[in-house]
Order: C-alpha cells, then sequence, then structure tokens
C-alpha cells in the first residue's frame, strides 16, 4: 500500500511522464484549451453547438406558448410576427414545438453516446485486460453484433422494446456498446504489455485499480473522439426512430416527431417541415466539426491529413 | 493464397450461424406470448393459436427449434405473415427488386460522385476549392436523409415537375430516392478519397517517379490514384449494408415499395415474423458483400494474402 501511494506522488515521475517530457513539451491546460480554439473547424462547431444548446435551454424565457396548447384559431397558419415558425395542423405554435423538441433530441443524443461510450468503454476495457477466454468469447460477440448494419439492429431492439423514447435510447445506445468496446480493446490489449503496466503490476495494484487508474486514462482520448462522431449519428438516428413513429410518442415534441407531423402537410404547410429539420441539421453539423477538430488536436494517428 | 481463401471462408460461416442465431432469436425475445403477438388482430382464434404453436415448436427445446427454424429457411419459408395474409416468402419476393435497383444506384452515386469530390479537393488542397468541397461534404453527411427526402418532395413535387416524387419504380421515380440515399455517403467517401490520396502523395516511390522525370498527372494516375482507389474497395463492402438499410428510411418517405418500407410496416404492425425475415437477408447479404470484397483484396494488393 505505502508503495503505491508512492507511484502516484508526483514528487518521484512516474515512467509515462519521463517519456512525454522528452517527446513533447508539456502545456498548461489553458495553452491546450487556447491552441484548441484556434482550431477552425473546433471553435465553429463549438459555435454552432452552444447557440443551439442556449435557444434550446432559454425554451421558456424565449416562447411563452405552451408547445402542446391547440388553438384551432391558429391552424396552418403561416410564420408571422407573432408566430415566427407558424403554427401546425393542431393550431401548435411551431417555434416553441421546435424549441421544447430539441431539448428532447439533444439530451437523448447525449444520453446514448453517454451510454454507450460507459457500458462499450468497461466491456472493451474488461476484453482487453484480461484477454483469454472471457476476452476471446466477448470479442466473437461484439464481432458478430458489428456484422448486422448499426440502424437495422437498432430498429430490431426498438421493435422487439416496443416504440417509446426510452427504448429507443437503449436501442441505439446498445448500438454502440460493440462499436466501443472493439476501439477499447485494441487499444487496451496494446497498452496493458507497456512497462509502466507491468511496473503497477509488480507493486501490486489489483486489477481494477490498473485498468481504471492506469489503462482508462490513456484511451480516454480515442473515446471522446469516438463519442463526438458518434453524436451526431446518434442524434440522426434518433430522429429517425421518432420520424418513423418508433421513437417518442405524440404529443411530446421531438425534431424527428415534428417531421413526421410535417410530412402529411408537406404541400399544405412547408414550414413544419423546414424548420425543424433545419436546426436538426445544425445541431449535426455543429457536433460533426467538432468532432473533426477534437480528432485533429486529440488523436494524431486519425487524423485526416 | 488458398489458405487465405479458406481462413474467409471459415469466418464466413461462423458469421452466417451468428447471424441466422440473432435473427432466430428476435421472435423468442419478444416480451408475453410471441404466439398472441404473432396473431394480432386474429389472436381471439383458438385454431391459429394451435397452430402457429405447433408450427413454431416454442415448448420443445430451443435447439430443436432452431433447427426446425433453420431447415424452413433453407426451404424458402419464412412463416406466414398473419398481418398481410400472405408467405412472408412472397412478401420477400415481391419487394425485393425495387430494393436492389434502389441500392445500386445510390452506390453508383456516391462512388463516383464520391471520388469526383475527393479528387478534386486533394488536387487542390488547402486552397479555397478544397475547403469548399469539404464543407460541402461534411454538410452532405449531417442532413438526415429523411429531411432530405421531404425537402425534395416538396422541391420537386409542387415547384418542378421534373421526376416522378412518390410511388412509382420506373428510372423518373429513381432519381430522388437514389439521391436521398446517397448523399450521406457521398459525403463521406469524399473525404475518405481526399485523405487516402494524401496519404498516397507521400510515399517514396512517388517521390521517385517525380524524380526519374515522370509528369505529374501520370505520377497522379498512375501512382498515386490506383493506391489511393484500393481501400475504397472496403467502403464498399461496408456501405452496401449502409444503404440496404438506409432504405428503411428513403422507403418510407417516398412511399417506395421495397424490403426497407416493408420492414417498418412490419415493426409498427407487430408482423414480426417478416421483421425476423428481412433482418436476416439484409445481414446475410451484407456479409456476404463483405466476403467477395476480403476475397477481391488480394486481387488488387498481393501483400494482403501473404499476411
Amino acid at each position: 500500500m505505502q508503495i503505491e501511494t508512492n507511484l502516484d506522488n508526483s514528487a518521484t515521475p512516474a515512467i509515462g511522464e519521463v517519456y512525454a517530457d522528452t517527446v513533447t513539451p508539456k502545456l498548461s491546460k489553458k495553452q491546450v484549451i487556447l491552441r484548441a480554439l484556434r482550431h477552425r473547424s473546433l471553435s465553429a462547431g463549438l459555435f454552432i453547438c452552444t447557440v443551439l444548446a442556449l435557444l434550446v435551454i432559454c425554451a421558456p424565457l424565449l416562447t411563452s406558448m405552451d408547445p402542446n396548447a391547440q388553438d384551432p384559431m391558429i391552424t396552418f397558419e403561416p410564420p408571422s410576427f407573432k408566430h415566427p415558425m407558424g403554427a401546425d395542423a393542431f393550431g401548435r405554435d411551431l417555434f416553441s414545438r421546435v424549441l421544447y423538441g430539441g431539448q428532447v433530441t439533444m439530451l437523448a443524443s447525449l444520453c446514448v453516446v453517454v451510454i454507450g461510450a460507459i457500458v462499450g468503454t468497461t466491456v472493451g476495457l474488461i476484453a482487453g485486460y484480461f484477454g483469454g477466454a472471457v476476452g476471446f468469447v466477448i470479442m466473437r460477440l461484439v464481432d458478430l453484433l458489428l456484422a448486422f448494419p448499426g440502424i437495422l439492429l437498432a430498429l430490431t431492439v426498438a421493435a422487439i422494446l416496443g416504440p417509446g423514447l426510452s427504448n429507443g435510447v437503449i436501442a441505439i445506445a446498445a448500438i454502440l456498446v460493440p462499436v466501443y468496446a472493439r476501439l477499447v480493446e485494441g487499444a487496451t490489449s496494446e497498452v496493458r504489455n507497456l512497462p509502466y503496466v507491468d511496473a503497477a503490476v509488480t507493486l501490486g495494484s489489483g486489477p481494477w485499480r490498473i485498468i481504471f487508474r492506469h489503462i482508462l486514462p490513456n484511451v480516454m482520448s480515442s473515446v471522446i473522439v469516438l463519442t463526438t462522431t458518434w453524436l451526431g449519428i446518434a442524434a440522426l438516428w434518433i430522429t429517425a426512430l421518432g420520424f418513423i413513429g418508433l421513437g417518442v410518442q405524440p404529443p411530446t415534441p421531438e425534431w424527428g416527431a415534428i417531421l413526421n407531423d410535417g410530412q402529411n402537410y408537406i404541400t399544405l404547410a412547408w414550414w413544419i417541415t423546414v424548420f425543424p429539420g433545419v436546426f436538426l441539421s445544425l445541431f449535426v453539423i455543429g457536433v460533426n466539426l467538432i468532432g473533426d477538430g477534437l480528432r485533429d488536436e486529440l488523436d494524431p494517428t486519425l487524423a485526416r491529413s | 493464397m488458398s489458405s487465405y481463401v479458406l481462413r474467409r471462408l471459415i469466418s464466413i460461416v461462423a458469421l452466417a450461424f451468428g447471424i441466422s442465431v440473432i435473427s432466430f432469436l428476435i421472435i423468442r425475445l419478444i416480451p408475453g406470448d410471441p404466439v398472441i403477438a404473432l396473431l394480432g388482430t386474429n389472436a381471439g382464434n383458438k385454431e391459429l393459436i394451435e397452430r402457429l404453436r405447433e408450427q413454431l415448436g416454442l415448448n420443445l427445446p430451443m435447439q430443436v427449434q432452431y433447427i426446425t427454424w433453420i431447415t424452413n429457411v433453407f426451404r424458402g419459408d419464412f412463416g406466414y405473415s398473419y398481418g398481410n395474409q400472405q408467405a412472408v416468402s412472397s412478401l420477400l419476393a415481391a419487394n425485393f427488386p425495387a430494393t436492389i435497383q434502389l441500392t445500386i444506384a445510390a452506390l453508383s452515386l456516391s462512388l463516383t460522385i464520391g471520388m469526383i469530390l475527393g479528387v478534386v479537393a486533394a488536387i487542390k488542397r488547402n486552397r479555397a476549392l478544397d475547403t469548399a468541397t469539404m464543407s460541402l461534404a461534411l454538410t452532405f453527411m449531417s442532413i438526415p436523409s429523411f429531411w432530405l427526402g421531404l425537402l425534395l418532395i416538396l422541391m420537386f413535387a409542387v415547384t418542378l415537375p421534373w421526376f416522378d416524387v412518390v410511388g412509382g419504380t420506373s428510372l423518373k421515380g429513381l432519381v430522388l430516392p437514389a439521391v436521398t440515399l446517397a448523399l450521406g455517403t457521398i459525403g463521406f467517401n469524399a473525404r475518405f478519397v481526399r485523405s487516402s490520396i494524401i496519404a498516397a502523395q507521400v510515399q517514396k516511390h512517388v517521390i521517385t517517379a517525380r524524380a526519374k522525370g515522370i509528369t505529374r498527372v501520370q505520377v497522379f494516375m498512375r501512382h498515386i490514384l490506383r493506391n489511393a482507389l484500393l481501400p475504397i474497395l472496403t467502403i464498399v463492402g461496408l456501405q452496401v449494408g449502409q444503404l440496404l438499410s438506409g432504405t428503411v428510411i428513403v422507403e418510407t418517405v417516398f412511399s417506395r415499395p421495397g424490403i426497407g418500407r416493408l420492414l417498418v410496416q412490419a415493426i409498427l404492425a407487430k408482423d414480426y415474423l417478416t421483421v425476423q425475415a428481412v433482418v436476416l437477408i439484409i445481414a446475410i447479404i451484407y456479409a456476404m458483400t463483405n466476403f467477395i470484397v476480403d476475397l477481391l483484396y488480394p486481387v488488387f494488393d498481393p501483400r494482403v494474402a501473404n499476411r
């Protein structure tokens, strides 16, 4: 125990730190953030996503309309000063539906990647660290799940679980588990043979301590890059489920579900289709820009050029 | 070479077996009594319940159920769709051609346009045209296909009646769905081709070729492009699966017949035998395409076979 605390003490540099110092000069956190912000696509993506998040979070301040309140007087009213995005077939104010719907879509997409990342990373760490029969069985199962096109598997899981937002989130998160497991398993089995892991084993650290204290930080940047890449896809799939009718059930507003409403009146009321789609596309563009930037900054092996 | 083929063959057989087991489990994982769920509105019919229970053999051990099921599948018998009052196999046969047509059209679009954009961007690397092309590619990847489909319908149904918008399987009716399905992969391929050209440009044999005095154009065509386009082969394998399952959305938006729309309708109607059959078939096609790609790869890159 005594020796172990010594290893974590910053007075005696850990092996990885010595190597890191010889390769690149160490940047402070502030310097890293400043350098990242100079990255064009990263800052553009952050800007788009922040604006959208603020709009969506501040919905109660921006509109006094209840997204589900029906007013027969304004059925299919085109965009006007009072209703900036018009109204739908039930006379509901579309501006407030798009803002409140954004809360649902954005939160659900975040939940998908967070659940998928936590479960998948854990599975990958276990398979990669312990290897052997356990790792073999886990990874063959992962291969098998990856043999199905993602959205197809998500639809099937959603079909088994039945319609509903939380079932949709679970279905899509389940698709992400093998994706994370494959990436993390590869990285873990590489890292686990490095001298610093051997050192920790020699000093008596248990497997869980090594996995979470020494290996996880090493694979974290790849996990973060993968998460931003998949956040955009998760948003596309969540809204696709809503659009098909398997996601959020009416009358809850959600971008995909609103687009499903719009489809029926497309020639009559273009605004129901156009506005939520613009918001959704902007969100996915923003997330993808952040993903590109983070990949350049954090994961040079995956950099585009 | 032959050991490479043998290894691929063993792995595709194992994969096909795994896919069939997962598809088989779909019916067994439905919460509640699967027979009642399968019969839907016919659930009151005692005789049908008995017949279906016997057919699925739900009281038998799992491995016996699986063997019965897989034998029937090999005979082309996927069960009976009570919702559609039709054998699942005839539903598949009726819907398949339209989906294959759509997928092939979209794949050709995404390969040709994606490659052109990627090559242009790589040649004009870090210039305005590169930035513009790559921004376009990112936008293509980010636009949800169902929204794009709706926008195209809005544009061409109302203002410009150039294409048939909804329903038909004619060539005129194929244009908009194919573009909708392909857009995301066009964006992906453009980025992929650009980065693999850039990676190929810095290889030593390219520098040698330039040093020997071969013209820029010749070096590009013979030494860079050939190497850069090889990884595209792998991508094709992956994209067949992506496009096939993308038809789920596109066929629904355009009300176009096909197995994608069949799957959505089956899911909404809880017609699980049809769901099971469509999932099995798409996954098997996906696996087979990747198998063929694996076999073709050493033909273009002999190094692979020796690994």
